[in-house]
């Protein structure tokens, strides 16, 4: 009961938080400079004012900004983003047109990062004082500190030019139209370097919290009682420090996952990903209001939703978190 | 479980000029320095010494559990005929849990806060591959029954933050005897609990040391439990045993001035006295005896009073969430006399440092009233509250918080002057000679936290405290982080200070042997109430509600306390 109404709760307050968001985004849009209409004229090769009015008021641009907030929020709370004019698709099939191959990337370089992470620096933490540990903190420090667009054009130039194991760009051969298995291999492979590329730097990240707070865990009184046990040291690694030190990895965890949609613009760009990323990118560019309103809403719908999720695993994982436990 | 094989009469445990080297730029060369004691079963022996004397290292050894840069540098120690000391890792470690057991100080970190307590119990057995998972959670039962858990079945599937100190030192103990084991180590196991919580463990320790014929290594600062349980006596200091026997030997008797100075440092004919009333006046006419002479603080003019005062936590939970309340403080009213000390006595949860609190203003009370010389605080705000902060200064329980490990100590006193106004050269100029006044040297001033001792930094707590000139000094359980040798220190600088000064002092502990040390009167409070108050005499003598009594009763050593030792100006 104390669980539902909490949720209720969550709830409540995230579908505020996102109504001012997308308030917010609105007047944020349009206070930047550069006009849709002008734009778009521009391309046509149109300069006339009749052209450019017309345009305006085809898409609504010559109302006042309250109305046009107005007549925006409203089709939203209808689940209709509006028209993508540049595209001439509605907003949110182009949004869901490309969220898979989005989601594909960053769950792929979410699920690396955080599995290697976890690994390598729970072997760095009982290795802390052999060289073996050493080597992996300097790994992560490298990754920590390298910018994330030079490791992806160092990836390319190494696993796709020189040595050719790997696709260098796209998110499937083009042509090849394979089917099933085949495609499923074909989608794989392409995504290897993207993923490994965008999951590096969190990778780096959880390592080095993983070793510290392992390490500090272990001064702990419990794990002393444990070993008074007679526990083997493996259980005791296993059993009371990682899964002791894991709690703040899930926050920031959840960090990560939040950033799921619209974290990966650089990574999308340079492999030639067919996601969201580069979406944004395009629509930015050719200030397509409507699509950009669209993919900042998802963002940060998926940032709210992250934030809950973190919220309710780390209650799983810690029973000294309870509702109105102080 | 194998039997044992030594003959009977047999020492279990004999430790063999055992020196344990510390590393290299500690403050002394061994840890332990060529120590020999035997432990026979069936016997407890109290390994006693302050914080640093090295009392709980032999045990660690024992264990495989010394600290990083801790080494064995000569000696044996052997358990049943085996040297445990030289033993491969993994034949010490089916020792470990198996045949010798061992709990800890605090019982709120030393369990496993994300398991559950069965599945820690179990573990026990898991570790030493014995039993089905489903025996295992039979006996983990079993054993929580024998530790007398109210509710043991519940208990069995609660995570560990569920339970109060002193269940999870019960849980600590079933996981010891888990699998009755010939040796429990028991490392200070009752410091850290309530004293009516710290009798019941000491009559768990000692009835199932009696039932199953165990021994009993039993590490602590404290002499009031050394009487309460122990058979024989190792006295240690500086890594070294000055003094071993019989318990009533030692106790009665003892031979060495440390020994005799652990003793005195607990107010043992006040304490024995309780029982005894015929000792009581003796005690109390003794000049420097631990009851302090009566002296009526409500005829002076009282210099703070406070009336009706409550306060109530509440956390809300959120929009749908029930409010949860905890009762702090509830219909408080007591004065205090200039230059009085008042205790406040309570056990944990009492509200006796909400009351502390409220007092500095660090809390705000939902209701009453809080007068100094008539200005009434808690309705005071801003600039005007502020004038009148100066005035209550509070010394604060844990020496090690409580200072900024970054500041220098000089500064750290200083900050409360200059943010009066005074200028920085002035303050910290006045800072050194506070830092003379309790005790330490000037130098001190431009060193770390760190450098000090517990005592020591208590000692710049209380320099803190009076930068300001203060006329009241709140201090919360100031001394209960110290070794009882330098608890007297610290309480006899209180002291002085005070009547130098002319200050008032607001004394608050949950240790009645602390409070009959200092004080003048006393509140007792339980559950946000006072129960009772009176002068310290009075209470001690008579007291007149259950609580209190409970509380007196509960003081280690009460019973078999040692025949009056003269108490020495030094150790007052």
């Amino acid at each position: 009961m104390a669980y539902v109404s909490l949720i209720l709760g969550r709830v409540g307050k995230a579908v505020i938080v996102l109504l001012a968001i997308l308030v917010f985004n609105f007047f944020l849009i349009h206070a930047a400079p550069g006009d849709p209409a002008a734009v778009m004229a521009g391309e046509a090769g149109a300069t006339d004012q009749q052209f450019l009015d017309d345009l305006r008021e085809r898409f609504g641009l010559d109302q006042p900004l309250p109305v046009q907030l107005w007549r925006y929020m409203s089709g939203v709370l209808q689940l209709d983003f509006g028209y993508s004019y540049r595209q001439q698709m509605p907003v949110l099939d182009l949004i869901l047109e490309r969220l898979p191959a989005t989601l594909l990337l960053t769950g792929a370089a979410f699920c690396i990062s955080l599995l290697f992470g976890i690994i390598a620096g729970a072997l760095a933490a009982m290795r802390a004082k052999r060289p073996s540990g050493s080597i992996i903190m300097g790994l992560a420090l490298l990754f920590y500190a390298t910018p994330l667009y030079w490791v992806a054009m160092m990836a390319v130039l190494v696993f796709s030019v020189t040595l050719d194991w790997l696709p260098a760009y796209g998110y499937s051969t083009v042509g090849a139209d394979y089917t099933g298995l085949a495609h499923v291999g074909d989608v794989a492979v392409h995504l290897i370097l993207p993923a490994l590329t965008l999951g590096l730097f969190f990778m780096a990240v959880y390592t080095r919290m993983t070793r510290t707070s392992m390490l500090s865990v272990s001064q702990q009184d419990f794990v002393k009682t444990a070993r008074a046990k007679g526990l083997a040291p493996g259980v005791i690694q296993r059993r009371h420090i990682l899964r002791n030190a894991l709690l703040p990895i899930i926050t920031l965890a959840g960090l990560q996952a939040g950033q799921m949609v619209g974290g990966a613009v650089l990574t999308e760009t340079v492999f030639a990903w067919p996601g969201i990323g580069r979406l944004m990118y395009e629509a930015l560019m050719q200030r397509d209001y409507n699509l950009l309103l669209g993919i900042f809403f998802f963002c940060a719908l998926l940032v709210i939703l992250f934030n809950m999720l973190t919220d309710v695993i780390y209650r799983l994982a810690d029973p000294r978190i309870k509702q109105g436990a102080t | 479980m194998s039997e044992p094989t030594r003959e009977s009469g047999a020492p279990l445990l004999r430790i063999e000029r055992l020196s344990l080297a510390l590393p290299e730029g500690a403050d002394r060369l061994y840890a332990v320095d060529n120590v020999s004691y035997d432990l026979t079963a069936g016997e407890i022996l109290c390994v006693v010494g302050e914080s640093g004397s090295g009392k709980s290292m032999t045990a660690n050894a024992l264990m495989g559990l010394l600290p990083s840069g801790v080494r064995v540098a000569q000696g044996r120690a052997l358990f049943d005929g085996q040297d445990v000391l030289a033993m491969d890792e993994l034949s010490h470690r089916a020792l470990r849990g198996r045949r010798i057991g061992m709990i800890f100080q605090e019982p709120m970190t030393a369990l496993n806060p994300l398991m559950r307590v069965g599945e820690q119990i179990a573990e026990v057995f898991e570790a030493h591959d014995l039993l089905t998972p489903r025996a295992r959670k039979e006996r983990a039962l079993a054993l929580l029954e024998e530790v007398r858990l109210p509710d043991p079945t519940s208990a069995l599937r609660a995570y560990p933050f569920e339970l109060s100190g002193g269940q999870r030192q019960r849980v600590m103990i079933a996981m010891a005897l888990a699998l009755e084991p010939e040796l429990l180590i028991a490392d200070e196991p009752t410091t850290a609990l309530d004293v009516t919580t710290q009798a019941q463990i000491l009559h768990l320790v000692k009835d199932l040391q009696a039932r199953r014929g165990m021994a009993v290594m039993f590490i602590t600062h404290d002499f009031g439990v050394v009487a309460e349980i122990a058979d024989r006596v190792c006295v240690m200091r500086e890594g070294k045993i000055v003094e071993m026997g019989e318990a009533r030997e030692v106790l009665d008797h003892p031979r060495h001035d440390y020994t005799r100075a652990l003793i005195d440092a607990i107010p043992a004919d006040v304490v024995a006295a309780v029982g005894r009333p015929a000792d009581v006046l003796a005690a109390v006419e003794r000049p420097g005896g631990a009851i302090p002479p009566q002296r009526d603080g409500t005829q002076s003019t009282p210099l703070l009073s406070v009336s009706g005062l409550d306060k109530v936590y509440r956390t809300s939970g959120g929009w749908f969430q029930p409010k949860r309340e905890v009762v702090a403080l509830d219909g408080i009213g007591f004065s205090l006399g200039k230059g009085e000390t008042l205790g406040i006595v309570g056990e944990s949860g009492s509200g006796k440092s909400t009351l502390g609190r409220c007092i500095v203003g660090l809390n705000r009370p939902d209701s009453g009233e809080i007068r100094l010389d008539g200005v009434d605080l808690s309705a005071l705000e801003g600039r005007a509250l502020r004038a009148h902060r100066r005035r209550i200064q509070m010394v604060f329980q844990d020496p090690y918080a409580s200072l900024n490990p970054r500041i220098r100590v000089g500064m750290a006193i200083a900050q409360g002057p200059i943010a009066n106004g005074v200028p920085k050269a002035e303050a910290l100029a006045q800072a050194r000679a506070l830092l003379a006044t309790v005790g330490l040297d000037g130098g001190a001033a431009e060193r770390y936290p760190h450098e000090f001792s517990g005592g020591q930094r208590q000692r710049i707590g209380i320099a803190r405290a009076l930068a300001l000139n203060p006329e009241l000094i709140v201090a919360d359980e100031a001394v209960s982080a110290l070794d009882v040798s330098i608890q007297a220190q610290v309480l006899k600088l209180l002291d002085d200070l005070k009547r130098e000064l002319d200050l008032s002092l607001l004394f608050i502990t949950h240790d009645l042997r602390v409070a009959a040390q200092i004080c003048d009167r006393l509140i007792v409070m339980q559950k946000g109430r006072i129960v009772e108050h009176g002068s310290a005499r009075e209470i001690f003598n008579s007291p007149q509600h259950p609580y209190t009594r409970e509380l007196l009763e509960a003081i280690p050593g009460r019973r078999d306390a040692p025949a009056p030792v003269t108490a020495t100006a030094g150790v007052l």
